[in-house]
C-alpha cells in the first residue's frame, strides 16, 4: 500500500478537445483571391543564429490561424514578421517575402506605420498604457490625427463594445486608468485599442497565457466573434485553445540546429485528428514538447 | 491501513518536526546585526541632516525676517540679501533654460536613437567622467572662454553657460537613465498601434519618464543653487548694487534682467562674506543666508515634484 501511494500515477494520454473543422475550411484554402497573408521562404536570423527557417504559408481572409509548437520553435518570432516588429530587435533580419493582400511588406519603401495600422497586435502580457481607459482606446486614432471629440467618443464606444468590455467600464472611461482593470479586462482593453485603429489583421502572441481560465474563455469567445471581420493569427502554447478557436493550425518545431521551422499546416480538425507528420502527432498527443 | 500509510509518506517513523527555531545561531546573529546596522545608518543620516538644519535654523533665528530677505546688502549693519537672492534665482532660471532642453534632448538621443556601440559607450563614459571634474576647473575654463576670449567680463550668462557645462553631462546621463527605465513593452505597444517613433517618445516614453527627468532637474538645480567655485571666475564676486527692476535695458549692466551683468549669487556671497567680510554682522548674515539657501533648495524640490505630478497627469490623460 505504501509503495502504491508513492508511485506516480500511470501516464494519462492528454486528450485534445476537437472542434469539427468549420464547413468550407478546405475549400477556403483553395481560393487564391481570399488570401490575406502569405509568406514565401521566410527565414529570420538573430545575428548569425537562424531562429526561423524557410516558412511558406498562406492565411485566408477572415479566418483564425493558430501557430503551435514547443518553446523556441520560432512561432512568436514568425508572428512578428507580419507587422515587422522584428525590425525593433537589434541584429534581427528577415529574408523572404511576407505579403499582405499580395503586397510584399518587406520592401524598403513600405511604411511600417501604415502596415502596423492594418496589422494590429495583442501581446502576451496585457500592456495597457498608464492612461485612462478612454485614452488607451483613443491612442491609435489620435496618433493619426483624429481629434474630433464626437468621432473619438463613438470609436471608443464601438471598439470597447466589440471587445466585450463596454458594459464593465462605460461608467468610468475617463476616470479609471487602464492599469486599474483586472488582467482579463486589460487584455480586452488591449484588443479594443487595436480594433480602434481599424485593422484588417490581428496578431495575438499568446494573448491568454497570463489570464485565468474564465478570462481565457472570454478572449476565445471574442476571437470567434472577431473572425467574422478580421484575419487573426494566434500563437498559443495551449493546444486545446488552438483546437477550440482556430480554423487552420500550423505546427512549428525545432531542427537540430535549434532553428524553428514549419512542420505542417492544415485545417485544425485534420491536424488534431489525422496529422500527416509523425512529429505533429507526437506533439499533439503529448509525447513531445 | 490507508490512513497509516498516508501518514507514513509525509513523516516516516520519527517525531514530528517542531516549529521551534532551528536556524543556526550564526545566521540569526547576522540577521540581527544587519537589522541594527541598517537602521543605525538610516538614523545617523537623518540625525546629521537634522543637526545641520537645526543648526542653521537656530543660528538664523532673529536674523531672517522679511526685511532681511527684501533689503539691499550691508556688512556694517545687518544688511539684507535681496540682490544676491535674485541673482541665484536668475542664474537658476537661465541655467535651466539652457541645460534642461539640451539635457533632455541629449538623453532622448542617447536612450532612443544612439543605441549601444563603442562610440556611444565612450560618450556615456565621458559624461560620467566630466561630471566629476572639480568645479573650480570648470570655473577656470569658463574664465578663459567666456570672460576673456569672448570679452564678456563677469556676466550672468557666462556663469550660466559654465554651470551648464558643469551640469549637462550628468543631466544627460540621468535623463537617459530615466528614459531607459520605461519598459520596452510600452514602446512596443505604441509602435504596434502604428504610432511613429517620435509619437511613441512624445506620448508614451516621455510622460512615463517624467519622475526620473524631474529628479535630474532637481539635482542640477541643487548644484546651481549651491555652486560657488564655477561662478567665482565667471559671474563674479562682489556686493551687487541696488537693482532697479523697472530697468529693462538688457544691454545695461545695471539692469537686473540683463544676462550681461556681473551676478553674485547667494552661495558666492556667503563665500565672499565668510572669507573676506569685515563687518560686525558678517556671521549673522552668513547664517541667515545659509538658512535661506537651504529653504530655497527645499522649496524648489517640492515645487518641481508637484509640477512633475501635474505634468504626468496632463500628458497621460488628456
Amino acid at each position: 500500500m505504501t509503495t502504491a501511494a508513492i508511485n506516480p500515477e500511470p501516464p494519462v494520454v492528454r486528450r485534445v478537445e476537437v472542434t469539427p473543422s468549420r464547413p468550407g475550411a478546405e475549400e477556403f484554402a483553395a481560393r487564391p483571391d481570399a488570401i490575406k497573408l502569405a509568406t514565401d521562404n521566410v527565414s529570420i536570423m538573430y545575428g548569425q543564429k537562424v531562429a526561423v527557417r524557410d516558412v511558406s504559408m498562406t492565411v485566408q481572409d477572415c479566418s483564425i490561424l493558430a501557430l503551435i509548437g514547443p518553446s523556441g520553435s520560432g512561432k512568436s518570432t514568425f508572428l512578428r514578421c507580419f507587422n515587422r516588429m522584428n525590425d525593433l530587435i537589434p541584429g534581427a533580419s528577415v529574408q523572404g517575402e511576407v505579403r499582405l493582400d499580395g503586397e510584399n511588406v518587406m520592401e524598403p519603401d513600405v511604411s511600417v506605420v501604415e502596415l502596423r495600422r492594418r496589422v494590429g497586435m495583442v501581446f502576451q502580457r496585457p500592456n495597457p498604457f498608464p492612461m485612462s481607459i478612454y485614452e488607451n482606446v483613443a491612442y491609435g486614432p489620435r496618433r493619426r490625427g483624429q481629434n474630433d471629440r464626437r468621432a473619438l467618443d463613438e470609436l471608443v464606444e464601438t471598439s470597447l463594445k466589440r471587445a466585450a468590455l463596454w458594459d464593465e467600464v462605460k461608467d468610468d472611461l475617463r476616470r479609471k486608468s487602464g492599469l486599474a482593470l483586472s488582467g482579463g479586462q486589460q487584455q480586452r482593453l488591449c484588443i479594443a485599442r487595436v480594433l480602434a485603429t481599424d485593422p484588417e489583421v490581428i496578431l495575438m502572441d499568446e494573448p491568454a497565457s497570463a489570464l485565468d481560465p474564465v478570462s481565457t474563455l472570454r478572449i476565445e469567445e471574442l476571437m470567434r466573434e472577431l473572425r467574422e471581420a478580421y484575419t487573426i493569427v494566434i500563437v498559443t502554447h495551449n493546444m486545446q485553445q488552438a483546437a477550440r478557436v482556430s480554423d487552420i493550425t500550423a505546427f512549428f518545431t525545432m531542427a537540430e540546429d535549434r532553428a524553428g521551422y514549419l512542420v505542417e499546416i492544415g485545417p485544425t480538425g485534420r491536424i488534431f485528428t489525422r496529422p500527416s507528420e509523425r512529429l505533429t502527432e507526437d506533439y499533439i498527443s503529448g509525447r513531445f514538447g | 491501513m490507508t490512513t497509516t500509510a498516508g501518514r507514513a509518506i509525509g513523516n516516516p517513523s520519527g517525531p514530528k518536526p517542531s516549529l521551534r527555531n532551528k536556524t543556526s545561531r550564526g545566521s540569526i546573529l547576522a540577521d540581527r546585526a544587519a537589522t541594527v546596522a541598517l537602521w543605525g545608518t538610516g538614523v545617523l543620516v537623518i540625525l546629521i541632516l537634522g543637526a545641520i538644519i537645526l543648526h542653521f535654523a537656530l543660528a538664523a533665528w532673529g536674523v531672517v525676517s522679511l526685511s532681511f530677505i527684501l533689503s539691499d546688502p550691508s556688512e556694517t549693519t545687518l544688511g539684507g540679501i535681496f540682490p544676491v537672492l535674485w541673482n541665484s534665482v536668475y542664474m537658476l532660471a537661465l541655467t535651466l533654460l539652457i541645460a534642461v532642453p539640451v539635457g533632455i534632448l541629449g538623453g532622448i538621443y542617447m536612450s532612443e536613437y544612439a543605441g549601444e556601440n563603442p562610440i556611444t559607450n565612450a560618450i556615456r563614459f565621458a559624461e560620467e567622467s566630466i561630471s566629476s571634474v572639480p568645479s573650480i576647473v570648470v570655473g577656470l575654463f569658463g574664465l578663459i572662454l567666456f570672460v576673456d576670449d569672448f570679452h564678456w567680463g563677469f556676466s550672468a550668462l557666462g556663469g550660466a553657460l559654465a554651470l551648464t557645462l558643469f551640469n549637462l553631462p550628468l543631466m544627460t546621463r540621468l535623463s537617459e537613465q530615466a528614459l531607459r527605465a520605461v519598459p520596452q513593452d510600452e514602446r512596443s505597444a505604441s509602435l504596434a498601434l502604428g504610432a511613429t517613433k517620435w509619437q511613441t517618445i512624445r506620448h508614451v516614453v516621455l510622460p512615463l519618464a517624467i519622475p526620473g527627468l524631474i529628479t535630474s532637474v532637481i539635482l542640477t538645480a541643487g548644484r546651481v543653487f549651491g555652486e560657488a567655485a564655477v561662478l567665482l571666475f565667471t559671474a563674479g564676486v562682489g556686493t551687487p548694487p541696488h537693482y532697479n527692476f523697472l530697468n529693462f535695458d538688457l544691454t545695461s549692466v545695471a539692469s537686473p534682467w540683463s544676462p550681461f551683468r556681473p551676478a553674485t549669487t547667494l552661495s558666492v556671497y556667503i563665500y565672499k562674506l565668510q572669507s573676506e567680510g569685515l563687518g560686525a554682522y558678517v556671521n549673522q548674515i552668513v547664517d541667515g543666508s545659509a538658512a535661506i539657501l537651504i529653504s530655497m533648495v527645499l522649496i524648489f524640490n517640492l515645487g518641481a515634484r508637484y509640477l512633475g505630478r501635474v505634468l504626468t497627469r496632463r500628458l497621460t490623460a488628456v
